[in-house]
């Protein structure tokens, strides 16, 4: 009996550790990301070569889904289950033309990790710098993670200079939405048009 | 012409006016929360924003462009300058909300800049481990009293402001701005309205260029660009009224949280 409860202690304490052992630190996840994409644009390949591995990334460490349902605001309630899947397939195709030729502008940027806060459970704020050049100031860019899987931390919003990029689509979706009486499938040619262009 | 002038202006304050004497700063964060803010003159705005970008396109992209290769020592020197000027504008804002020391700070950041500092082009304050400066104006100071944003506005050339915003910067044409009073307002032999003038297009000129490729990226990478100046905007009048860059101050995570579940 004392033998079989000593095992049950040390496969639990094994278990635990298991656990822990791929648990990322939300400030190691940034700097790594950062580092992976600083790589990518500081190579000698094509833009087009950039966007398409800038992408590859972006779906590694971005939770596209949970973004776009944010960026939805009030409008994604009323969404049947065939709009939600076609909302989620378009706004992921839109966010990663929009987010890697964002990042595709630059060259080689510097950026280090300077420390976090957790906010709760579910989210950590990792708070990051941009370092100057001769072409621009520093930049301050907090990162908005979602740690409700450890071993998987997702990045959701960006924040720079205290400006949230998932807070302005937000407000450009419900802008679209409000000129089009709410309908959405005004969204989602916008959208589409996004993406073609 | 006095009277309408003065009619619009007493009609715009009302507007902005739902001052609150026992406000406090959740209820500024409330007030000045982007989402809450009306756009009631939506396709006015629009077509003064469409208007500004053609002007941008015309005037100051290809100055900003051409300002942008100057070299940096000189391009942080004007900026100095400017920063030091708006000082003038900022003690007294400090004073409206009550921070006698940060005024005393930046009167002193303004008198070192000025004379060691040639003129603002250094800032020797900086150097000599003065905190960060930042700038107020007075519908921060309204703000702080209680003064909600009222509707969103897009001024021609001047760009985004609020009902708000837009009648306190009023003041400064009023005495509110010491710079003003000794270029335009009063004839001092020392400087000329041409001082004034050419300091506000320079500080415009400015900042388009050091934000030069951010806005050509947003605009190029937005679906709605004119949603996207106007969430910016207000997200930084936001922080600037609160005086924080801290996203956990200025956010509701509740947002989030509600997307737990979808």
């Amino acid at each position: 009996m004392m033998g079989l409860k000593k095992n049950i202690i040390i496969f639990l304490f094994f278990v635990f550790c298991l656990s822990n052992v791929h648990s990322i630190e939300p400030d190691v996840f940034v700097q790594s990301t950062v580092n992976r994409a600083s790589q990518i644009l500081s190579e000698d390949i094509t833009k087009e070569e950039k966007i398409n591995k800038l992408k590859l990334i972006a779906k590694d460490t971005v939770d596209i889904r949970g973004v776009g349902f944010y960026s939805l605001g009030k409008a994604r309630k009323n969404l049947d289950e065939d709009q939600k899947i076609k909302y989620s397939e378009l706004f992921e195709s839109y966010f990663l033309k929009s987010f890697s030729s964002r990042l595709a502008e630059y060259t080689n940027p510097e950026i280090n990790v300077l420390g976090k806060k957790v906010l709760n459970t579910n989210y950590t704020i990792v708070n990051s710098l941009l370092v100057s050049t001769t072409e621009r100031p520093e930049v301050k860019i907090d990162w908005r993670i979602y740690t409700k899987n450890p071993d998987n931390p997702l990045i959701r919003d960006l924040i720079i200079e205290g400006l949230s990029l998932a807070r302005t689509q937000k407000e450009e979706f419900t802008s679209i939405l409000n000129s089009n009486d709410g309908n959405i499938d005004a969204l989602f040619k916008v959208l589409e048009e996004f993406y073609k262009k | 012409m006095f009277r309408k002038f003065a009619l619009i202006t007493i009609s715009i304050f009302f507007l902005a006016f739902n001052a609150n004497a026992g406000s406090d700063g959740e209820l500024i964060l409330k007030k000045n929360q982007p989402a809450e803010i009306k756009d009631c003159f939506e396709n006015l705005n629009r077509a003064t924003f469409a208007f500004n970008q053609v002007l941008d396109g015309i005037i100051f992209q290809p100055v900003a462009s051409a300002y942008k290769v100057l070299p940096s020592p000189l391009k942080n020197g004007v900026s100095n300058s400017l920063s030091n000027l708006s000082t003038l504008v900022t003690v007294p804002n400090n004073i409206l909300q009550g921070d006698v020391k940060k005024a005393g700070i930046n009167s002193g950041r303004f008198i070192i800049n000025s004379t060691i500092g040639i003129l603002g082009f250094i800032d020797v304050a900086k150097h000599l481990g003065f905190p960060e400066y930042e700038k107020e104006d007075y519908g921060q100071s309204l703000a702080t009293m209680g003064v909600g944003p009222g509707c969103y506005l897009v001024l021609p050339v001047l760009g985004p402001s609020t009902a708000r915003d837009a009648t306190a910067s009023i003041a400064n044409f009023v005495g509110g701005d010491a710079w003003y009073n000794v270029t335009v307002k009063n004839n001092t032999h020392y400087f000329t309205d041409f001082d004034y003038y050419a300091s506000r297009v320079t500080a415009g000129v400015d900042f388009r260029a050091k934000n030069y490729d951010a806005i050509e990226n947003l605009e190029k990478n937005s679906i709605d660009f004119y949603a996207s100046v106007k969430s910016l905007y207000l997200q930084d009048r936001q922080q600037k009224i609160l005086n924080t860059n801290k996203i956990i101050e200025t956010q509701d995570d509740s947002d989030w949280e509600e997307i737990e579940n979808q």
